[in-house]
């Protein structure tokens, strides 16, 4: 039977033992050190019995602040496969001069910058910056989840199919080797008829529809769920960017979606819209996806601004600077980011004026983003500056993020666009704005909110290991770029010519490894913490002596977060509170409203992630099969009316009381 | 809530509210569903702005006069109305609460839906025995593209609205089934929106070009 070809196709599709890239010993290696350690952590599990914890407590949950966490360990896991690719790149450059090919070839390193791309943005970035908005919005204003639960937990499973997809694509097939937005006509069948583009494009679809819904779900809950009191200028700003990035996200990925859609159908069905001939338009995919691509780097580096805004207000001990202009110059930085997206294609030939009109625009973001700048400053102008890591993340990202933005007003003249177009120059400004904006922004969130989440601060000493390694790091590794990028390299190379490259080439290479130092720091610093857990542990709950409301609970906060919901009166809400004498109430619970966890969203994002493994392997009968799986999971779930129920009042006391007994002995020593 | 409370600062401060009422369930469902439907409505707009782009590319194949048959659109526009007209009868019987009354108007808003789809998948065929198929010219994918995004969307209308139909069957029309009933009828008259927009600026424009 297995000698039939037709059957065997039939089965398997384009699925073969050639797939498994065995001829690949780097890949071979990578697949061995992932299966080991993947082994190790389900054994691990296994051996504590946590599996049914995990799934009852973690994978069915439809509380936000789980999910949140969980988005962290995404981002976090991501981040490493990320940075092997990032590292394995800075290798093969430095090595590529004369006449030596370097360790990787031409196959491998091509999917090795897209995926690098793909995943930074996706499935690092992405994550991180939901998985704070997740945890800290409901909390900031004084709800008790977010507006969809259910449809919260579906986003999160969603976001990681996609990101198994991409990680099954390193065993099993190929990624793109296409750059990160996968341009046609190279990511057309005709010139990459492999796998990899498909892996691109299902990953991103499914993940998509993920951070889609999310987008829906943190707007209803912000508009919708405002604690009483709370208007629109008393939100928090970290509320206000969520808000605006949220929105950006609704406005913005169906576009993706949309595109990536009709090069599917180019791809699977043979249209003709991005192809060469019969009327197709390669520059159309160029538009459409960069009409998505640039508020993309708004959604994530808003939140950024947003959380940087908390911390310098919080650790200056001061109300923050111009709290309405930063709401306005967030709003305006939103309208704008729709309005510039075809500096990212200058080159494209679209003459003087079209250029003219998208280069001014991309100059005035600066003004708010500058504005922004200015309201940093002043508040910590005289403020009791304390350089806990959060404000030292701050302060970096300051000055880091400054030169990103001059070197981007300097690319958004288009005459220098079109000299530095495609060369290392424009790469060393996004990683200046990506690295310097949201990384630092997620690291100072991480380490502002870790005790909120667990209930004990971050470890110092480990966390200004990672800072140092971090942030000099960087500078190592990116700032010879520029230099490059003005020396005329051009991105995406592999091998190189001009002996006199290798020097700067050499020196980023290092400050990737000071970057590496700064992650495994970072991971130390999370085992530290924990194991010191009881030195560093917060009965407080308020260990910044924060100013929003979500410290006015405890830590971690109680699954409903607030007993009695909160009343209103400032933007600063918990500093308001504790500067007119507020008592926590210590009686007259009742019970509580909140929804049942539940494992559907598990199970369809597991079929969605089997239906797109079908369709990108050509395995029909699995695809539809799955499909019709989902379809059936998805209608089944709506015939469940009962999806909550209440914590009794005797519950609510308990824990209640037990925070009251903990405060008291904090307060004693 | 957004319900601004007034609070003056002079008077003794109530940091929280001790007489809770309780959400009612479904509060967001309206917006939420809304943001969904704009979400989905930009789809559409990039499949339109595809359109323009390219529905001129005709590759030396068949134009829009050559394929198009007004007549047939037309019927099939007035199915698609007339399913939107039916729905609203629908949701009427809903508001005086008549079990009944409203499977009926929701069954034969399913009819029309089913015949839109019937006209649109015989125009499809008749165009691709033509050789007027997808891959044809520019002008043609992105044809097909946005007509049969359409319509998959009304097949999905469809499979919600029978979805739908079954638990009112089953558990009445509850405050949960009405809300759906509700959500349903936006998009089903959202669908009639872009399908008066494909009407014009494809098959209209399409025969005038």
């Amino acid at each position: 039977m297995f000698t039939n070809p037709d059957i065997v196709k039939a089965i398997f599709g384009r699925l073969s033992l050639e797939s498994l890239p065995l001829h690949e010993p780097i890949v071979v290696l990578a697949f061995i050190g992932t299966a080991l350690g993947g082994a190790a952590v389900a054994a691990g599990i296994t051996y504590f019995k946590l599996w049914g914890y995990l799934w009852r407590e973690w994978f069915t949950t439809v509380d936000h602040k789980r999910i949140g966490i969980m988005y962290m360990i995404l981002g976090v896991v991501m981040l490493l496969r990320g940075f092997a690719d990032a590292i394995m790149m800075r290798i093969q450059q430095a090595m590529a001069f004369n006449g030596s090919e370097g360790y990787l070839n031409a196959h491998h390193y091509d999917q090795i910058f897209t995926a690098h791309g793909v995943i930074m943005i996706f499935f690092v970035a992405m994550p991180m910056v939901t998985g704070l908005m997740n945890y800290v919005v409901p909390l900031q204003i004084g709800a008790r989840d977010v507006s969809f639960p259910f449809l919260n937990n579906f986003s999160f499973w969603m976001t990681t199919a996609g990101a198994v997809l991409v990680m099954i694509s390193l065993f099993v097939g190929e990624f793109a080797r296409t750059g990160w937005l996968a341009y046609p006509p190279l990511s057309n069948i005709g010139y990459s008829p492999d796998v990899g583009v498909d892996y691109y494009i299902w990953s991103l679809q499914v993940a998509g529809v993920g951070t889609l819904l999310s987008g829906v779900n943190l707007i209803c809950t912000i508009v919708k769920l405002r604690a009483p009191g709370m208007t629109m200028m008393r939100m928090p700003i970290f509320t206000w960017t969520s808000l605006c990035t949220n929105i950006l996200i609704v406005a913005s990925f169906p576009v993706l979606t949309a595109v990536l859609a009709l090069l599917t159908l180019d791809r699977y069905v043979g249209t003709n819209f991005f192809t060469n001939d019969f009327g197709g338009n390669p520059m159309m995919y160029v538009n459409l996806i960069w009409i998505w691509g640039h508020p993309e780097v708004y959604i994530l580096i808003l939140p950024a601004f947003g959380i940087f805004s908390e911390v310098a207000a919080t650790f200056s001990g001061k109300r923050l600077f111009g709290y309405t202009s930063m709401v306005y110059a967030t709003v305006v930085i939103t309208i704008l980011s729709y309005l510039v997206w075809l500096h990212h294609f200058f080159t494209m030939g679209s003459g003087a004026s079209v250029n003219s009109f998208f280069g001014i625009t991309t100059m005035i973001i600066s003004i708010p983003t500058g504005a922004k700048m200015f309201n940093w400053l002043f508040t910590m102008y005289r403020g009791r500056i304390r350089y806990d890591l959060p404000m030292m993340w701050t302060v970096a990202f300051m000055l880091t993020f400054v030169i990103g933005g001059m070197t981007g007003v300097l690319l958004a003249v288009p005459p220098a666009d079109f000299v530095l177009h495609n060369s290392l120059f424009l790469v060393a400004h996004f990683h200046n704005v990506i690295i310097g904006g949201v990384v630092f922004g997620a690291f100072a969130g991480i380490a502002y909110w870790f005790p909120k989440a667990f209930g004990f601060k971050l470890d110092v000493f480990w966390g200004k290991v990672s800072f140092w390694c971090w942030v000099v790091g960087f500078y190592f590794a990116f700032m010879p770029l520029y230099v490059l990028g003005l020396m005329g390299v051009t991105r995406r190379l592999r091998v190189f010519d001009d002996p006199s490259y290798q020097i700067w080439f050499a020196i980023a290479a290092f400050g990737a490894f000071l970057v590496l130092i700064g992650i495994v720091a970072f991971l130390i610093q999370i085992a530290v913490s924990v194991m010191r857990r009881e030195q560093l542990r917060d009965v407080t709950g308020d260990p910044w002596n924060g100013r929003t409301l979500e410290w006015a609970t405890s830590s971690p906060p109680p699954d409903y977060n607030f007993a009695f919901t909160p009343m209103v009166r400032d933007a600063d809400a918990w500093w308001d509170m504790k500067k007119h004498g507020y008592s926590r109430p210590l009686g007259g619970f009742k019970p509580i409203h909140i929804p049942s966890n539940t494992g559907t969203g598990v199970i369809l994002a597991g079929l969605s992630t089997v239906m797109s493994f079908g369709l990108i392997w050509y395995i029909w009968w699995l695809a539809a099969l799955s499909f019709i799986a989902l379809l059936a999971v998805a209608i089944g779930h709506t015939f469940n009316y009962h999806r909550d129920y209440h914590i009794p009042a005797d519950e609510v006391v308990r824990v209640e009381d037990e925070r009251t007994r903990l405060l008291a002995a904090g307060a004693r020593p | 809530m957004s319900v601004a409370v007034a609070t003056p600062q002079t008077a003794e401060p109530v940091f929280h509210v001790v007489d809770e009422h309780a959400h009612p369930e479904g509060a967001s469902t309206m917006l939420g569903f809304w943001l969904y439907l704009m979400s989905d409505c930009l789809i559409f707009a990039i499949l339109f702005a595809t359109y323009g782009v390219l529905g001129a590319n005709y590759a030396a194949g068949p134009a829009p006069k050559d394929l198009f048959d007004l007549k047939l659109v037309a019927v099939n526009t007035a199915m698609l109305l007339l399913s939107s007209i039916t729905y609203g009868f629908a949701m009427l019987e809903m508001a005086r609460a008549r079990v009944g009354a409203t499977q009926l108007w929701l069954g034969i808003t399913g009819l029309f839906g089913l015949a839109f789809l019937g006209i649109e998948l015989y125009e499809f065929a008749h165009m691709i025995h033509e050789g007027a198929t997808p891959q044809r010219s520019a002008f043609l994918s992105s044809f097909f593209t946005l007509v049969g995004t359409h319509g998959l969307h009304v097949t999905f209308g469809i499979v919600w609205l029978v979805t739908l139909m079954v638990q009112v069957a089953r558990t009445g029309l509850i405050e949960a089934n009405r809300r759906r009933l509700m959500c349903l009828s936006m998009f089903w008259h959202f669908l009639d929106v872009v399908w008066i927009g494909v009407f014009t600026f494809v098959y209209l424009l399409g025969t005038l070009r």
